[in-house]
């Protein structure tokens, strides 16, 4: 049954982001994002035990006989969006968003999800084996007898995670496996060109693992569909940062004797920034309403979502680093950050090409002329 | 009194229709009823025939008369831009004498603002406007003015004070388009259609009262038709009714109907194309087969993620306004997104009609729509305020940005100008 989507957050919605605004600006500015940055896990364990303890993030979408918080996949949203606007480096994308969505539609009464909402253990999901291919036919790696062998590619957090989630092949098909192990697994970092946003390659030789449901195709499209629209939210909040940021900078930089600001080629860019920025944030939000309102056609909104929103960022990014001139391509300046996250999330979970053609998929399926493609 | 929800809105407007809609009423007489008993503009206040709705239940009320076929009041052309203004700048005389006519569709209207040397700087009207006894003798030339050749009053901007800084020297008045000091010729438009017309008036007259608001403070009143003017453009749709088709009766008054919509509504045929007509792009593209080219596909779902982001956006400005929070940035993007779409809309119409995009009239796609669209769509970014004048509006006024240096200060008799 499908509900209404709500074009406007309520008032405990509104007032959850500003206490996680408030609360990231305070304990992870940039100063601290870049700390991290040269670290190896490349996140702060203390920050992520504030957000567990004083914010409650890690259970957030985990259902509360869980021992979560019980909330809708809007507020988790919200959470992500704020962690994007901050650029906050934290196990919250991989352990809160990715591996709940997972276990949320794959095994909703696994007991992993009770030790991820109270922040007892962090969990990272191989999924990808290759560059592209967000589909379950690609799978080589394999799990026979209850151990697994196989490369994972890209996982995100793989390195650090405590528990992780694979997918791999099997006698039935494809089903979800829980290593909680370090024997016969290798975890490999991998050098990337966004640090806030860590990445592994895993190599399974034979390591023990544990069943935790099978996979259906189309439980595996509403995996992809919830983290694309978590990411897309993720990136509305960058997009804003670089939006915010950038045009404090063009009240403030003077050039021929007033701010450039007043420069109508920076006045219209900025318009058409703003346009675009604004048509991202409704994609993002009205997407993150539709899994809470049930719709029956997510997996064309996510796409919708996700295409225009990581359009939206790179475009953002690139005419931010313009905009500042050559400040803007400096090491020192914090632009180039949420640059490397917009081309780090330009892929993730699909490009732009790839999930616009799976909108069209979408639409022909459900169409009754759909038949008549020549 | 029932609290005002959806809900008693639906069953209010129900009963009524059905204590009273007769389709072999004439026009003017059904629309009588709805000014009277408040349905024909709800979202007007009470003082003035409407019910001061949101557009909420404004949709409510639309949906509830097409769902058996009940006309509704007139809505076309400028005609609400004019109860608009007059709304908030005219006087109750005013409102007395053309608000009902406006409803009933006795009366339609025309916006004289553009000029042959003043387009996006409207407020460089050289119109003239001169009081010689109880007139206003007004001498000067419009343009681009669209259906100045059927309408019955126009919304003119004109100046009356030569020597005041341009926008302090105009003034806002309702000219009677039926007289011999007004002579209207039609201008053939780019895609073959002429809804636009020049309008040359020569000693033409206004009585004095027809005067709105105040002298000289004409560019104030203008802004008002011209925000609504904007804000219609946010290309929200109304929504699918449900038509129930056993509740439709037809009568004589579909016919009356009919007959309005052929004159009134002629020079609007396109503008549905000008738009970019997103509602043909996927049927036409899976009619034709050209589903399956992978460019086509990559820029139709462009053009429906920016059209569905479109409508998204200009909903999340509604609903910030009910819920009474100031209005974010989403309010005034409308205009200029709606150029954007258009624009994509013919890329995608002409990459779906291949070389059949070459034809028009019944020998190109859909019995010449298409070529219609491709034609008709620069004039989006064009009416109603350049894209150009838009991003200045939303970067001086949303973002706050400096203002442009101004040449055009002092004595409007001084000021450069065409
Ligand atoms: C289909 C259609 C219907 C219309 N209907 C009506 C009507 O009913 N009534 C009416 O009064 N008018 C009407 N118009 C006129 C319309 O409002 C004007 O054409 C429009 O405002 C532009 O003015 P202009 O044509 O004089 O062009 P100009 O103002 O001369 O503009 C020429 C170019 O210069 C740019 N430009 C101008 N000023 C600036 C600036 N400050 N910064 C940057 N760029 C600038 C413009 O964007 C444009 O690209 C209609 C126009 C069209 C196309």
């Amino acid at each position: 049954m499908s509900g209404a989507i709500n074009f406007a957050h309520t008032e405990e919605q509104s007032l959850f982001r500003d206490s996680l605004r408030k609360f990231l600006h305070a304990a992870s500015p940039t100063s601290r994002v870049r700390q991290m940055q040269t670290t190896e896990s490349g996140f702060d364990p203390q920050l992520w035990a504030r957000m567990n303890q004083e914010l409650a993030l890690p259970g957030i979408a985990i259902a509360e006989s869980q021992g979560g918080s019980g909330f809708g996949w809007v507020e988790l949203c919200i959470a992500a969006e704020e962690t994007g606007y901050a650029l906050t480096p934290s196990p919250f994308f991989a352990s809160s968003v990715m591996a709940v969505a997972v276990l949320n539609t794959i095994a909703p009464n696994d007991p992993l999800l009770a030790r991820l909402a109270c922040g007892e253990v962090r969990a990272a999901t191989a999924l990808l084996e290759g560059p592209a291919g967000w589909q379950t036919e690609c799978f080589t790696c394999r799990v026979n007898q209850h151990r697994a062998v196989g490369v994972k590619q890209f996982v995100i957090d793989g390195a650090t995670a405590d528990v992780l989630l694979v997918f791999a092949a099997d006698a039935e098909g494809i089903g979800l496996y829980v290593l909680e192990e370090a024997t016969a697994v290798e975890r490999q970092p991998l050098t990337v060109i966004d640090p806030t946003r860590r990445l592994a390659r895993v190599t399974f030789t034979g390591a023990p693992v544990r069943i935790a449901g099978t996979v259906s195709p189309a439980q595996f499209e509403r995996i992809i569909d919830l983290c694309s629209i978590a990411l897309a939210n993720e990136m509305v909040g960058g997009i804003s940062r670089l939006f915010d940021d950038t045009l404090a900078f063009t009240r403030l930089r003077v050039q021929f004797g007033r701010t450039i600001a007043s420069f109508q080629a920076i006045k219209h860019r900025m318009a058409e920034l703003l346009l675009q920025v604004e048509l991202a944030r409704s994609a993002a939000y009205y997407a993150a309403q539709a899994v809470d309102a049930g719709a029956a056609n997510l997996s064309y909104v996510a796409s919708l979502a996700k295409s225009t929103v990581s359009d939206a960022y790179i475009f953002t990014a690139q005419e931010a680093i313009q905009l500042h001139g050559g400040i803007g391509f400096t090491w020192d300046h914090d632009t180039q950050l949420w640059f490397k996250r917009a081309k780090s999330s330009e892929v993730l979970f699909g490009t732009s090409a790839w999930h616009r053609d799976r909108m069209i998929r979408h639409l022909e399926e459900n169409s009754v002329a759909g038949g008549k493609r020549a | 009194m029932s609290e005002l929800t959806a809900e008693n809105v639906r069953q209010e407007v129900r009963a009524w229709l059905k204590a009273n809609w007769d389709p072999n009423l004439s026009l003017v007489a059904w629309r009588n009823k709805l000014v009277d008993a408040g349905w024909g503009q709800p979202e007007w206040p009470t003082e003035w025939y409407g019910r001061g709705f949101s557009a909420e239940l404004v949709r409510v009320i639309e949906q509830e008369f097409a769902r058996i076929g009940a006309v509704s009041g007139a809505k076309s052309g400028i005609r609400l831009l004019a109860a608009a203004t007059l709304l908030e700048h005219g006087t109750d005389d005013h409102k007395r004498k053309y608000l009902r006519r406006i409803i009933t569709g006795e009366d339609t209207w025309c916006q004289l603002f553009s000029e042959p040397g003043s387009g996006s700087d409207l407020a460089g009207s050289t119109t003239r406007a001169d009081l010689q006894g109880d007139n206003w003798i007004i001498n000067g030339q419009k343009v681009w003015t669209t259906s100045a050749h059927h309408a019955d009053w126009g919304l003119l901007l004109a100046r009356t004070d030569w020597d005041a800084p341009k926008h302090k020297g105009l003034t806002f008045f309702v000219i009677d388009m039926h007289q011999p000091g007004v002579v209207v010729q039609p201008l053939k438009q780019m895609n073959g259609h002429a809804s636009f017309n020049q309008v040359f008036m020569t000693d033409a007259v206004v009585a004095r009262e027809n005067l709105v608001s105040k002298i000289g403070n004409g560019w104030a009143v203008a802004m008002t038709t011209l925000a609504h003017e904007r804000r219609r453009a946010d290309g929200l749709r109304s929504g699918a009714a449900d038509v129930d088709r056993q509740a439709i009766v037809r009568g004589s008054i579909h016919e009356e109907e009919a007959r309005e919509n052929a004159t009134v509504m002629a020079p609007y045929t396109w503008y549905p194309q000008r738009a970019g007509r997103v509602d043909l792009a996927l049927p036409q593209a899976l009619a034709t087969g050209r589903v399956g080219d992978p460019v086509v596909r990559q820029e139709l779902a462009k053009l429906l993620s920016l059209a569905s982001a479109a409508e998204w956006t200009a909903r999340r400005a509604r609903a910030t306004q009910q819920a009474g929070k100031a209005q974010g940035p989403e309010g005034s993007l409308g205009k200029l997104v709606a150029s954007h779409v258009a624009r994509q809309a013919q890329k995608v119409h002409t990459l779906i009609a291949d070389m059949n995009s070459m034809l028009s009239g019944s020998d190109g796609p859909e019995n010449g729509i298409i070529a219609e669209i491709l034609v008709s769509v620069p004039a989006v970014s064009i009416a109603g305020g350049t894209d150009e004048i838009q991003r200045n509006i939303i970067a001086e006024r949303v973002l706050d940005m400096p203002k442009e240096p101004r040449f055009d200060e002092g004595p409007f008799r001084d000021i450069p100008r065409n």
